[in-house]
């Protein structure tokens, strides 16, 4: 980092000359619409009132509060991002631990391992959501075949959402893996050699210094996890093909992009959507403050 | 993991045969899925749904391949991807790279701010921005038109590739612009000569987000695309799975044509993608 004096002469226009076109652009295409979605959650705008639209206070938030399947959808929606979160985590640094140590063909699993992250996020759903046919998906061919199970996958609910979840790891952990082996490469093996003469064993030594040390790369890319999962609607939208059977299986983000395009209750949806950033807002920065992670990001 | 000699990375017999059999069961568990959507897409059309759990079918053929581009209008949405994809691309390298730089090399008011607006923005859920884009569209007559769909699209990778490029740019030490500007090289020149060819990687990694981030997009070209003419791949291969017991080859055939380049790219990167997301969240 430098100062800004060293290149006093030009600095200001420097950096106008750099930053202007992105913020330009962020201005025009997200905090415009922004704005503009806060008024829309004040407002009455459906397919009724889409021109003569007015704004008619708190109403639009009150009636999302007031509706119980809000509050049921929030409740998946934590549950969802838990889960999510504990497998992405707990599979990504344990095969990371693994990876990073001496084994010959390393580079090719980790090639096989990162996969799924590659894959387009749409088409894993599809596939998925074919994998999981009752009938003719592998899954329930290779239960039947070695465990004699046949599991009704998307026409029940709670079915729907473990294959949901079950899609959801299966592209999330590669991430969580490459974060950890990028951290775990970073630590020095001299603390584990002196580890090694104070006579500690593997368990201690994970405690004791992997942990901590992973700790600071790991506690953004979880924050960044939960942020992605809490809104990551491809999957939960395509695996259920829009929320089958009979709209239970949603999280909040595909429960409001329903009401804002199937049923066009727009002021609704913009109130509903205000509802689940703020949630997200107040989480993450409470989540950062505690783990004070913001030195760690932001130096 | 026990009994560890000497190395702390080396592992003790038991150890290797557990690490493999972990890192082999876990790659199977990466690998399946795709080895069957292989497996579909060279169906013959008659035994779609089968109940066999072979990879290679009996009389494996490509008519499915051949299917899709006589048949369908898979060129079509090809193209349409391709053009949107490639102004998104050319758009997000611009903004990302230049914006990263002052992020990287600059103090100025506003920066800290500017970086955590960036981070803030990923908490949107997709509606809060597409809702006020819909309206916006409709109403300046872009609704259901390439340009539409691009402005959409501009800025969804953004504050990924801006983290990621500010990331890069750190690594770079600022003595190699401090040396040529004693020659005589202006601030901008040396950016251009110096700092950006060696962040090629990073550029690179930007240019592939960006290009992925129209490529394989499903939501919101469903709200802002009507026209058939227009639809880009991830609605065509939506439009394929609605229709299973008839489509299932169609789509696995588009599903791994579709995946196949992005995946070689992303495979073929990943290894800046590394050191740019740890350097990238643990330095400020």
């Amino acid at each position: 980092m430098i100062k800004s004096s060293e290149y006093s002469p030009h600095s200001r226009k420097l950096i106008l000359l750099y930053t202007a076109p992105a913020m330009i652009v962020m201005a025009l295409v997200v905090i415009y619409p922004f704005l503009y979605n806060i008024v829309l959650s004040f407002s009455n705008m459906n397919l009724t009132h889409f021109r003569d639209w007015s704004l008619k206070g708190f109403g639009n938030f009150r009636m999302v509060l007031a509706d119980s399947t809000f509050w049921y959808f929030l409740w998946k929606t934590c549950l969802w991002t838990v889960l999510n979160l504990i497998f992405h985590v707990s599979i990504g640094v344990f095969l990371a631990l693994i990876l990073n140590k001496g084994i010959k063909g390393k580079s090719v699993y980790r090639i096989l391992l990162i996969l799924p992250w590659a894959v387009p996020q749409y088409i894993t759903a599809l596939t998925w959501r074919g994998m999981f046919n009752a009938e003719y998906g592998t899954i329930n061919l290779l239960l039947e075949r070695f465990l004699g199970l046949h599991v009704s996958w998307l026409s029940t609910e709670w079915g729907a959402f473990t294959a949901c979840l079950i899609t959801n790891i299966w592209l999330g952990f590669p991430f969580m893996m490459i974060v950890a082996l990028g951290g775990l490469q970073s630590i020095s093996d001299s603390y584990y050699e002196a580890a090694e003469i104070e006579g500690a064993n593997s368990w201690q030594k994970f405690w004791g210094i992997t942990m901590p040390l992973l700790k600071p790369v790991m506690v953004p890319a979880i924050i960044l996890g939960v942020i992605w999962t809490f809104n990551n609607f491809n999957v939960v939208w395509l695996v259920s093909n829009g929320g089958e059977p009979s709209d239970t299986t949603h999280i909040l983000v595909s429960w409001v992009y329903k009401a804002a395009f199937t049923y066009f209750r727009l002021g609704y949806a913009a109130a509903f959507s205000m509802i689940i950033f703020t949630i997200l807002f107040i989480f993450s920065w409470r989540f950062i403050k505690s783990s004070r992670a913001v030195e760690n990001i932001y130096g | 993991m026990r009994n560890q000699i000497s190395k702390p990375r080396d592992l003790s017999l038991k150890g290797k045969i557990g690490a493999y059999v972990i890192l082999t069961l876990f790659s199977l568990f990466a690998i399946y899925p795709i080895l069957c959507v292989f497996s579909i897409s060279i169906r013959p059309g008659d035994k779609l749904l089968s109940k066999s759990l072979a990879i290679i079918p009996d009389q494996a053929t490509f008519i499915s391949y051949y299917r899709l581009f006589t048949e369908q209008p898979f060129l079509k949405w090809m193209m349409n991807s391709i053009i949107i994809s490639i102004a998104v691309t050319l758009i997000g390298v611009c903004l990302a790279a230049t914006a990263g730089y002052s992020f990287s090399r600059f103090k100025f008011k506003g920066r800290q701010a500017s970086l955590l607006a960036i981070i803030t923005t990923q908490m949107f859920p997709v509606t809060m921005l597409l809702l006020p884009m819909f309206i916006m569209l409709i109403k300046l007559g872009l609704y259901d038109s390439y340009l539409g769909l691009i402005i959409a699209y501009s800025a969804t990778a953004l504050p990924f590739t801006i983290w990621q490029m500010k990331g890069f740019y750190d690594t770079i030490p600022y003595s190699l612009e401090e040396a040529a500007m004693i020659d005589g090289a202006g601030p901008v020149y040396s950016f251009w000569r110096i700092v950006l060819p060696l962040a090629l990687p990073a550029l690179a990694i930007t240019a592939l987000f960006s290009f992925m981030s129209a490529w394989s997009e499903y939501l919101v070209a469903a709200v802002l695309l009507q026209n058939q003419d227009l639809y880009t791949l991830p609605i065509g291969l939506k439009q394929f799975t609605s229709n299973m017991e008839v489509a299932w080859g169609l789509y696995s055939a588009a599903a791994l044509l579709v995946s196949i380049p992005v995946v070689v790219l992303f495979l073929f990167l990943s290894r800046w993608l590394i050191s740019g997301l740890t350097l990238g969240s643990i330095k400020g």
